[in-house]
């Protein structure tokens, strides 16, 4: 890990016994047996809130504590080693960071203190395909006497059900595919006109399509300036990327102990697989991917911290390199454990779907390899 | 503290780095320079640097370093770096500076420090190492050229292979067998020796990629002091492994790609042109190629991480050095293959002519790059290293 602070350390430590006491694996399969469309159970949403991890990117002066994406990827990295599912990525870091970028003073007196308190749960309201493409945002947002009003429909929207308010990327100008004429909007889950399915998905986690029919919204409602939201949907993905890819390091990392612990403990043919050079030689593959890959997520929290303008780049590459460690890691979970890896029973399978979903979200590797090619000139 | 620290480097690089020298190219051999002028730059800015102690400016300065931190050291480097020049002396040293200095200075006796160190510090004596024998290789513990005592010293008899600058050395360190009854890892030990004897003689090996600093050494009652035993009598294999790890640790804390080289995605463009938007036309090399930088980001970010947390003191570094043995390789390799392949039939030219100096260049270093994964413990091996050593996977079962 990067050099911590004591107080990072401290965080990281009670992160770690808290996951693995109150909310470990055994506690989201619970949740996924219980058919709850919430996506989370809401006694651990609380207890996370009351330790304050709903408030870590949440200025003072609403109720956080400000301490930052490094410090918030310590909590995220054992919330994914235990699959731990809950608003918190959705909400304290995605809507919060929205808010940070765009919304002005009025817009972050509002909700922020609610992100914190854990009351809001906002969430982003962006794909409309299966494939994840901002530019193609065909959503529209017509002007309306003084506001603006909402025709479409989102769909793979996180925690969509549970969200209290989306922030709505729309088109006020040109067509899909155009760099120019996308704007977010604030709005809340309420709203007339807004109805959302739950989408069941392998994960078990809270994703909704949400229509939008002739929403009426104030001009309140617009976060940031008109028509070039792109670049700040951008800045606020790329925070979302790299966060999610710590979760999904934590994810992998956990899936790679679990083989670890079988290849020194199953044994077959009177010795123990470990033994095996075949075996041992995938585990060192692992091994190095999983240590690249945390250089990549540590750098680019510590780039998100420091205001760098590699952001961009730092949060394709650790969305990547990620998800190809997840991508195998997952795989050779289930392989390496043979037999029992692929029942219900064993928790492989949960880790491989939610593997699958969240390599999926904001980006696959084919994206994020497009893109960062495009960063870099070519 | 550092800031004062850097600025005196500096000062002192900028008043004392020859202009003559600036963008010269460097290499194990000295300065790659007909001119005189530069070849007496190149002289005299290795004394001064030896003068300075920052041939090896980590080890004390009794054995003709400079007592620097490692962060010191890297300041040091990075001001020659920034000045268009290089710290030449690791190069003559051979295998000195960066692999036998520091294990005699971990194993060798007060005497043994002050005869052997300076000289390496100084650049004024090359050392190789005679490790790998033709039949000694991933297995190296199977080596059999033997080392017996007289009374005048020890005696050495057998043949080593890949004895790296072995023609141009003028010492050797080599692993010999002292004791044949032993298990094969308790009777090897470590001697030191002059290659200057009529019991040497070393033939170059020519590599796929032609002209090679590799050598096939062969002793034949050549000669060692009694005092020249590295380490404990039969102790060897402890030694060597020490020596390794330095070895691993000296390939892979340099990037791999120097920043000095124009970037890959440039050669591509400038090779297979671009689309109407600018992006590299042909698709399927463009994201092979995102692929291999972002794999040697993850490489050079792994490398800072690394250092970081050795500062920290939060991880043994050697744990780590196979892992990035290894990614060197990788990175390394797929950069050699890329650069070929965008070259197209421009980069498979054999003697120059038809090719510009980068295509042949280029061609060299790919089929050169071979030996990445095959020395300093191959690809397998590192594997081997990374599941017993760091994973705790139990021993292969296979025992040879």
């Amino acid at each position: 890990m990067a050099l911590l602070t004591e107080e990072q350390t401290l965080i990281k430590a009670q992160a770690n016994a808290w996951v693995i006491d109150k909310a470990p694996v055994s506690s989201f399969r619970a949740l996924r047996d219980s058919h709850s469309q919430q996506g989370f159970f809401p006694e651990i949403w609380q207890a996370m809130v009351d330790m304050g991890w709903s408030g870590i990117l949440v200025p003072q002066q609403h109720g956080g504590s400000n301490l930052g994406y490094l410090t918030f990827g310590l909590i995220l990295e054992q919330l994914g080693r235990q699959l731990t599912s809950s608003p918190l990525f959705s909400s304290s870091l995605v809507g919060a960071s929205a808010l940070l970028a765009a919304g002005n003073a009025a817009q972050q007196d509002s909700l922020l203190p609610g992100i914190a308190s854990g009351s809001a749960i906002v969430t982003l309201a962006l794909d409309e395909s299966a494939q994840h493409s901002p530019r193609h945002t065909a959503l529209q947002a017509g002007r309306n006497g003084e506001g603006f009003v909402l025709d479409g429909t989102k769909t793979f929207v996180a925690e969509g059900m549970g969200a209290t308010h989306y922030i709505v990327a729309a088109r006020v100008a040109g067509k899909a595919g155009d760099v120019q004429g996308i704007s977010l909007f604030l709005v809340a889950a309420d709203a007339a006109g807004i109805v959302r399915t739950a989408l069941p998905t392998i994960d078990s986690r809270d994703y909704a399509r949400v229509t939008f029919s002739n929403v009426r919204i104030p001009t309140t409602a617009l976060l940031g300036s008109p028509a070039d939201g792109l670049p700040v949907l951008e800045a606020i993905l790329d925070r979302a990327c790299i966060g999610l890819a710590t979760e999904m390091l934590g994810t992998a990392s956990q899936g790679f102990d679990m083989t670890l612990d079988y290849l020194k403990t199953r044994r077959q043919f009177g010795k123990v697989i470990g033994s095996f050079q075949a075996l041992g030689h995938r585990a060192a593959a692992l091994y190095s991917l999983m240590e690249q890959s945390r250089s990549c997520v540590e750098a680019a929290l510590q780039a998100v911290d420091a205001g760098a303008d590699t952001v961009p780049e730092m949060a394709s590459l650790a969305k990547c390199q990620v998800g190809k460690f997840l991508f195998l890691m997952s795989n050779e979970l289930i392989q390496i454990h043979g037999g029992i890896g692929m029942t219900d029973e064993f928790d492989a399978g949960l880790y491989l779907k939610r593997a699958r979903v969240l390599e999926a979200s904001f980006g696959n590797r084919a994206y994020h390899r497009d893109r960062y090619a495009r960063l870099k000139g070519f | 503290m550092t800031g004062e620290f850097e600025a005196k480097v500096r000062d002192w690089v900028a008043d004392n780095l020859p202009q003559a020298l600036v963008g010269a190219h460097i290499d194990m051999y000295g300065v790659a320079s007909d001119d005189q002028q530069v070849k007496d730059a190149f002289g005299l800015w290795r004394a001064r640097l030896a003068a300075q102690g920052w041939g090896a400016p980590t080890w004390p300065r009794e054995y003709g370093g400079a007592g620097l931190t490692d962060a010191e050291a890297k300041i040091v480097n990075r001001a020659i770096a920034r000045a268009g020049s290089m710290n030449p002396i690791p190069y003559l040293s051979g295998m000195g500076v960066t692999m036998v200095g520091p294990t005699l200075l971990e194993y060798g006796t007060p005497e043994q420090k002050a005869r052997h160190l300076p000289g390496m510090a100084s650049g004024e004596v090359r050392w190789c190492l005679g490790l790998s024998e033709p039949n000694a290789g991933s297995d190296l513990a199977s080596l059999t050229t033997s080392a017996e005592l007289d009374e005048q010293g020890w005696v050495l008899n057998g043949q080593k292979a890949w004895t790296s600058g072995a023609d141009k050395s003028q010492w050797c360190g080599v692993l010999v067998r002292t004791d044949r009854n032993a298990a094969k890892r308790d009777g090897i030990s470590f001697l030191m020796l002059e290659m200057d004897q009529p019991g040497i003689e070393t033939r170059p090996i020519r590599l796929i990629a032609g002209e090679s600093p590799f050598c096939e050494t062969f002793f034949t009652n050549a000669r060692a002091r009694k005092d020249d035993l590295l380490g404990k009598l039969n102790d060897g294999w402890s030694v060597v492994k020490r020596l390794l790890q330095h070895e691993r640790q000296s390939q892979t804390n340099t990037p791999v790609t120097s920043t000095s080289a124009e970037p890959l995605q440039d050669i591509a463009r400038r090779y297979r042109g671009t689309g109407a938007d600018g992006m590299l036309a042909d698709a399927d090399l463009r994201s092979r190629l995102a692929d291999h930088l972002m794999d040697a980001a993850a490489h050079e970010l792994t490398i800072a991480r690394i250092i970081t947390d050795a500062r920290g003191g939060n991880v043994e570094v050697s744990a780590t050095a196979s892992i990035l043995k290894n990614s060197a390789t990788d990175v390394a390799q797929t950069r050699a293959e890329l650069m070929v392949e965008i070259m197209g039939n421009q980069g498979l030219g054999w003697e120059p002519g038809e090719y510009t100096e980068e295509e042949a260049r280029a061609v060299r270093e790919w089929l050169g790059g071979k030996s990445m994964s095959i020395y300093g413990g191959s690809y397998e091996v590192q594997k081997n290293i990374i599941s017993k050593n760091i994973l705790g996977l139990p021993e292969t079962t296979q025992k040879g």
